[in-house]
Parts: C-alpha cells; sequence; structure tokens
C-alpha cells in the first residue's frame, strides 16, 4: 500500500463526502471542532471542506502547539538566545512567531543570537556533545506526541553526564485544554470533536470517555489523512443523528484503547505536571502543562538561567483568544489578511500552517477580494 | 609570464588571504586554477583568430557577434550554496545553470559569461579547483565562453566557502516576445518535470538534518531544452525557470505581473515519490521548493500539443504536462484544485520553507 496516496483516494473520497451529505439533517448544523492543527491544516491542505455539505461546520481547535505558546514564552526564549549566549535550538516553525514587539527567534538571529532550527531533540542532543564549551537549550514544545521523544533525550543527557544541556520546557497536555474549552464561562457551541491522531497513538482513547460521559458529546479520533476525516466527519454526523455520545477511533491503524504506555512510562519519570500553565487565547489552565521532575531538575533551562515566569499577554487588536476557543472564525479578526498575513503574522494563528487563520488563508475563496501579497513585477 | 615560482600545492593547500590580494599569489591562482578550467570554454573563439586569455581590465568582445537583427540580452545571478557539493551538482554547476537558464528564459542565445569567486580563507585549493573545472565544464557544455572574471578573498568566518556570481550576455530573434507580462486568460501553464528535485536534495545533505533520500538535484542547462520553443512565435507568451520559491512563487510573480490569476491542478503536477515523501514527512510545500533544471512554460491553447511534444522528446522535459490553466481573476490569485475536487490558495513562498514540529 502507498500511504501517501491511498488515503486521498479521490473516488473513496467522492463515496465517504456523498454518505455525509445523505446523512445530514438539512434542518440543523452539525458543529464540530477539530482539535488538533494537523487536522486544521489537512482540512484547508486537500480541500477538504469544500466536499462538506454546508450544514456541516468545521471549527479549528488549540491543537496547533505553536500558536497555543503565548507570546511572553518565546520572548523567554528570545532572551535566553540573546542575553546568556546560549545555543538555542528550536523546531522550525516556532522561529517566525512574532512576540508583542515584532520580534522572532528568525529576527534575533539576524541580530546575533545564536538559534538552530533542528529536525528533532536528538539533533539538539548531538549539538551539545559537539559544543561542550556552549549550553545548548532544547525549546521543548508540544502535546503528547513529542514529549516522550524530549523525555528520552534529558535521560540520556544525564545517563551521558551532559552539563551543557537543557530544556525550556512547554510541553503541554490535550485533554487539558479540551476540559478549558468546554469549560469557559461562555461555553462554544459544540455538536462533537475530532480527536487528534497523532496524540492519541500516546494516550490512547481513553481519555476522551470523560467528554462523552460529562459533556455528552461524541468523539471520533481520526487520522490525519483526507479520507480519514471525511469518515470521522460521517461517524460523528451518525451519532448525533442518533444522539449518541460516545468515543469511536476511526485511525484503528494506529491508535488502541491504551495508546503507548512505554511512552507514558518515560514520560512520567522525567515529566511531572505544572500547578497552572497560561496558553495563548485560553489563558491559565490548573494542570495543564508539564515540567521536569525534581530527580531532573538540572536539566530545567528556567531553573538553570533562574528566568523569571514570563508575560503571556496576547497583542490587543489580535483575535487568537477566542479563534482558539472557536468562539470567532479567523475572517472575523479585522487583521485577517490586512495586518496580518502568513508573510507578515501578528497572530500566531497566522504562523504556523497547523494555525487557524493560516489554513484559512490558504483555504480563502478565490477572486474574492482578499488582497494579493504585493511582488516583484518581472 | 617568466616569474619563478614554486607550484601551488593544490592537493594540500588552503585559500589565504593573499590569493584575494591582487598580487603574485592572485595571478598564480588565475593562471593555475581558473585558466586551465576556463581555457576549454575558448576553444570556439580562439579558431575564429580571438584571444581572451588576456590580463587586461576586460574583455573586447569582436564586432558581428551577434546575427543582424538579434538584440543583446544580458543577466546576472549570485549564488550560495550550502554544502558546495551536494548530489547532482556544486556551486560551480549550478552558477552556470543559473545564468545561462535565465538567458534561455529570455529566448536568448547565451554567448559569453563573466564569473566572479568570492573565496573564503581556508576553502581547500582543491575545492577551489574542483569548483572551477565544473565551471568550466558547465560552460563548454551550454556552447558559452567565460571571458572575463575576478577573484577576492574574505576572512575565515566571513564567506560560506564560496560565493559565486555569473553575468552573463546573449542574443535574441527580434521575433521572440517572452515575458512575464503576457500571460493571458485561456493560456495553458505547464511544466517540464519534477518539481522540488533540488530543494530536498540540498535539504537532506544540509547539517543537522541528517535525512537520507536518493533524491538528487536536478540542476541543468536548460538552452537545448527551450530553444525550439522560442521559434513558436508569440503563442508561446513566458518561460521562466522556477528556481526559488518553486513553481508556487514563479507562477504568483507571473499571475501578479500579467494581472491574470491561474488554477492548476494538483493531480496533474510531476512529483518524484522521493520528494512527495520528504515533504510529507517534513511538512513542506513541494511547489515551494527550489527547482534548477525545470522550465514554467505558459502558451496558448493553440500550441500546447506541440509545446508539449517539444519537451517530451528531450530527455530533460520526458516528465513534463499540462498542470493547469490562466483565468481571469483581479486578485491574482494562483488557486489549486486538489486531487479530491477541493480548492486552496496556492501563496507566494513566505520566509524560508520551514518544516513543521509534527
Amino acid at each position: 500500500m502507498k500511504y501517501v496516496t491511498a488515503f486521498r483516494d479521490p473516488a473513496l473520497a467522492r463515496t465517504l463526502a456523498a454518505g455525509i451529505a445523505l446523512d445530514v439533517r438539512p434542518d440543523r448544523v452539525y458543529r464540530l471542532m477539530e482539535f488538533c492543527g494537523g487536522h486544521t491544516h489537512a482540512l484547508a491542505r486537500h480541500g477538504v471542506l469544500d466536499l462538506l455539505p454546508d450544514v456541516v461546520r468545521m471549527i479549528h481547535g488549540p491543537g496547533c502547539p505553536v500558536c497555543v505558546l503565548p507570546m511572553g514564552r518565546i520572548a523567554q526564549a528570545i532572551a535566553l538566545a540573546k542575553h546568556h549566549d546560549v545555543i538555542l535550538a528550536t523546531y522550525g516553525d516556532t522561529m517566525r512567531v512574532p512576540t508583542i514587539d515584532g520580534e522572532s527567534l528568525l529576527s534575533a538571529r539576524a541580530a546575533g543570537a545564536d538559534v538552530r532550527m533542528v529536525y528533532s531533540v536528538d539533533d539538539a542532543l548531538a549539538l551539545a556533545r559537539a559544543s561542550q564549551n556552549r549550553q545548548v537549550v532544547f525549546l521543548a514544545i508540544g502535546f503528547e506526541t513529542t514529549t516522550p521523544p524530549t523525555a528520552v533525550a534529558v535521560k540520556r543527557a544525564r545517563d551521558e553526564g551532559l552539563t551543557n544541556f537543557s530544556i525550556l520546557c512547554n510541553h503541554v497536555l490535550t485533554p487539558a485544554a479540551m476540559h478549558a474549552i468546554l469549560d469557559q464561562p461562555e461555553p462554544v457551541a459544540l455538536d462533537g470533536l475530532v480527536g487528534p491522531a497523532h496524540v492519541s497513538t500516546i494516550i490512547g482513547t481513553r481519555p476522551y470517555e470523560v467528554f462523552a460521559e460529562r459533556y455528552r458529546l461524541p468523539v471520533v479520533i481520526a487520522g490525519f489523512e483526507p479520507l480519514d476525516l471525511l469518515q470521522a466527519i460521517w461517524m460523528l454526523v451518525r451519532q448525533v443523528n442518533d444522539g449518541r455520545a460516545v468515543v469511536e477511533n476511526q485511525f484503528t491503524r494506529a491508535v488502541t484503547a491504551d495508546g503507548n504506555p512505554r511512552a507514558r512510562a518515560i514520560t512520567d519519570e522525567v515529566f511531572e505536571r505544572r500547578d497552572s500553565f497560561g496558553w495563548r487565547g485560553l489563558g491559565q489552565i490548573p494542570h495543564s502543562a508539564l515540567r521536569l521532575t525534581p530527580a531532573f531538575a538540572d536539566f530545567d533551562a528556567e531553573r538553570r538561567f533562574s528566568l523569571d515566569d514570563p508575560d503571556v499577554k496576547d497583542h490587543p487588536a489580535c483575535r487568537c483568544g477566542p479563534i482558539l476557543r472557536g468562539h470567532e472564525t479567523p475572517q472575523q479578526c479585522k487583521l485577517f489578511g490586512t495586518a496580518c498575513t502568513p508573510d507578515r503574522p501578528l497572530g500566531a494563528c497566522m504562523v504556523s500552517t497547523e494555525g487557524a487563520c493560516a489554513a484559512a488563508w490558504l483555504h480563502r475563496p478565490r477572486g474574492r477580494g482578499l488582497p494579493v501579497v504585493p511582488g516583484t513585477a518581472a | 609570464m617568466s616569474v619563478r615560482r614554486r607550484p601551488l600545492p593544490i592537493a594540500t593547500g588552503r585559500v589565504e588571504l593573499a590569493h584575494g590580494a591582487g598580487g603574485l599569489a592572485t595571478w598564480q591562482l588565475v593562471d593555475e586554477v581558473f585558466a586551465p578550467a576556463f581555457a576549454p570554454t575558448w576553444a570556439h573563439w580562439s579558431s575564429q583568430g580571438f584571444t581572451t586569455a588576456t590580463l587586461d581590465d576586460g574583455v573586447v568582445l569582436p564586432a558581428g557577434l551577434v546575427p543582424p537583427g538579434h538584440r543583446l540580452v544580458q543577466s546576472t545571478d549570485v549564488h550560495v550554496v550550502s554544502p558546495l557539493f551536494f548530489p547532482g551538482g556544486d556551486l560551480g554547476v549550478l552558477g552556470v545553470h543559473g545564468t545561462v537558464n535565465d538567458l534561455a528564459m529570455m529566448g536568448a542565445t547565451p554567448l559569453t559569461l563573466t564569473v566572479g569567486f568570492i573565496l573564503e580563507e581556508g576553502l581547500p585549493l582543491l575545492d577551489v579547483q574542483r569548483l572551477a573545472r565544473s565551471v568550466g565544464e558547465a560552460a563548454c557544455a551550454a556552447g558559452v565562453a567565460i571571458v572575463a572574471g575576478d577573484t577576492k578573498v574574505v576572512e575565515r568566518g566571513k564567506g560560506d566557502g564560496c560565493f559565486l556570481a555569473v553575468s552573463g550576455l546573449g542574443h535574441v530573434a527580434p521575433t521572440v516576445q517572452l515575458s512575464a507580462r503576457r500571460a493571458r486568460p485561456g493560456d495553458v501553464v505547464i511544466v517540464s518535470g519534477t518539481i522540488g528535485d533540488h530543494g530536498v536534495a540540498i535539504l537532506a545533505c544540509r547539517e543537522g538534518l541528517r535525512f537520507e533520500t536518493p533524491t538528487v538535484s536536478d540542476t541543468a542547462c536548460l538552452v537545448s531544452l527551450v530553444a525550439p520553443l522560442w521559434d513558436l512565435g508569440d503563442d508561446v507568451r513566458v518561460l521562466r525557470d522556477p528556481t526559488r520559491g518553486g513553481v508556487g512563487t514563479t507562477l504568483n510573480e507571473i499571475a501578479a505581473a500579467s494581472s491574470v490569476g491561474m488554477v492548476l491542478r494538483e493531480d496533474a503536477i510531476p512529483i518524484a515519490p522521493a520528494v512527495q515523501a520528504a515533504c510529507e514527512l517534513l511538512g513542506l510545500e513541494p511547489l515551494s521548493l527550489a527547482n534548477e533544471g525545470k522550465v514554467v512554460v505558459i502558451c496558448a491553447p493553440a500550441v500546447a500539443t506541440t509545446v508539449l511534444a517539444c519537451l517530451r522528446s528531450h530527455p530533460l522535459g520526458r516528465d513534463a504536462a499540462v498542470v493547469g490553466e490562466v483565468v481571469d481573476d483581479a486578485t491574482c490569485t494562483v488557486a489549486l484544485r486538489t486531487p479530491l475536487g477541493g480548492m486552496r490558495v496556492l501563496d507566494w513562498l513566505m520566509g524560508d520553507p520551514l518544516p513543521r514540529i509534527c
């Protein structure tokens, strides 16, 4: 089987879309939130939204690790790179996220800070081994998927006696964010939840049961390919129609009820929950993020460099908050497509291709007057 | 010149600041490394009794260089690439192809090149020789003479091994009218082969990636591929080589210059499986990745079949395909119809292509 094409088969997609169209009731709306930024990107990238009936509304959730990182945490990383003479290793898509002052890791690098793009935490560890006279800090971000590799790297660093490696830990937890979305003072009206793909390979399907039970919300875990998404949406439509609210698993080729216990064990060994963590758009959420346990505290960059708690305020005009909470669409933001474009993003939702605004920009209707990015006429 | 000297220690030596100081060391580098590498490109000129190998401040080109009625086209390109040597090519080859291809996209037959090497102190002389030979061989293959050059050396740490500036002169027939401003609604968009090969080849061998893929750069001289298209007249509107920024950015440039939109069919765009796999894994858009041996053709539907046949009959154009059409659109949007039948916008490349986290 060719995985790149097998789950993108146009004929099967049309069949699934026809099934959805046949099953939806025209007299009601299906408000479905895809939690995960990977799904948001796939919906726009493959044009899946165009195959859905009007009554199915996809609401983009907060599951883009770059988008939920408060500007202050980027500022903290920039300050670390600029003022502590460290090598700051980071994933590519965090490099363009602007702070409230318009600075980014890319602009800090241009100004002389030593910021290196890495493809995995392993590369950051290799940098530390190769640069024994420099401190190497890995900007650790991401949900449950990227946390176990960070845990493995920290353990390796300890076992190898590496004293020049540490992490700036911003790992966050999916179920906590879901609770925050559903428990907001003005809850967003939702009829179903498309559950994360890769996160669920680690945490399994059980952590979502509470959402089906307590909030009477249908949940379907879906893979990242267009056929996965269409099938999951169809499964959600059917649950809504039947008045059911259970956790179903569309992504059975990768996700089990128990997930990956080994990955969770190593995560639990290295990390513990923070009492509270400030999310972009969602504010402070109790027990929603991780920090290193006391046994590994030596590898905590916040401790090693005595960093202050970052300021987590947003850009005043930016609507990333309400968009991440599902209250507003990107198009409702005054900055969308004018002051804020993928070329010059103000809000994080426009920076990462997984962000709701970047996806909406990619999927903007042709010829409807959105501004053209000015280019050099040849 | 009868200066007594020891030969350059090419096998073991490194570039020193003296090699760029303009004195004897500079002269020796030119004499022992650059001149022998470029001499074969003068063969055709020498047979016409014309000498280029002088140490004058410039070169006087012979009168009658250009056929009557033809116009001159001048182009220049500056090349930086890390690493200097990569699967499928090196900086030298890339520099020659870049400028020669720019001339070819204007409909011009390339005649002469000038090359400027900015070398970093410490670069092995063997690497300089390899690059110079690559420049010479690529120029020979493209049928152009290297008629002037210059070398400077920057201190260690102030250059990325070697930077290469290549200017080129060519001539174009009076009938050829190629320009990015000439696309019009109804025109057909054609690409000459698989896209993103160069971008992925460079990404794959760049330090820190450790991503193994059999992809090699597509760097190639496109003159013989596109020359037959110059004769097809007014109906061939635009030729562009989609280098930095990829096919996506090139098409956006053309759309903006011509005040038109475009609609592409994603499943018609040729992509090598290894490139697609790398892009899936890294979260990159293949349409934003650089190509160094591909051409985008915009032409009237009347000649689309001829253009396609011309391209496909050449080894570099075997995978040529019609990928979309030009449409009327005041917002100059380039849109992509996905295999599923949905639409998305294909934007300019924003910043550097950055991989996604997961």
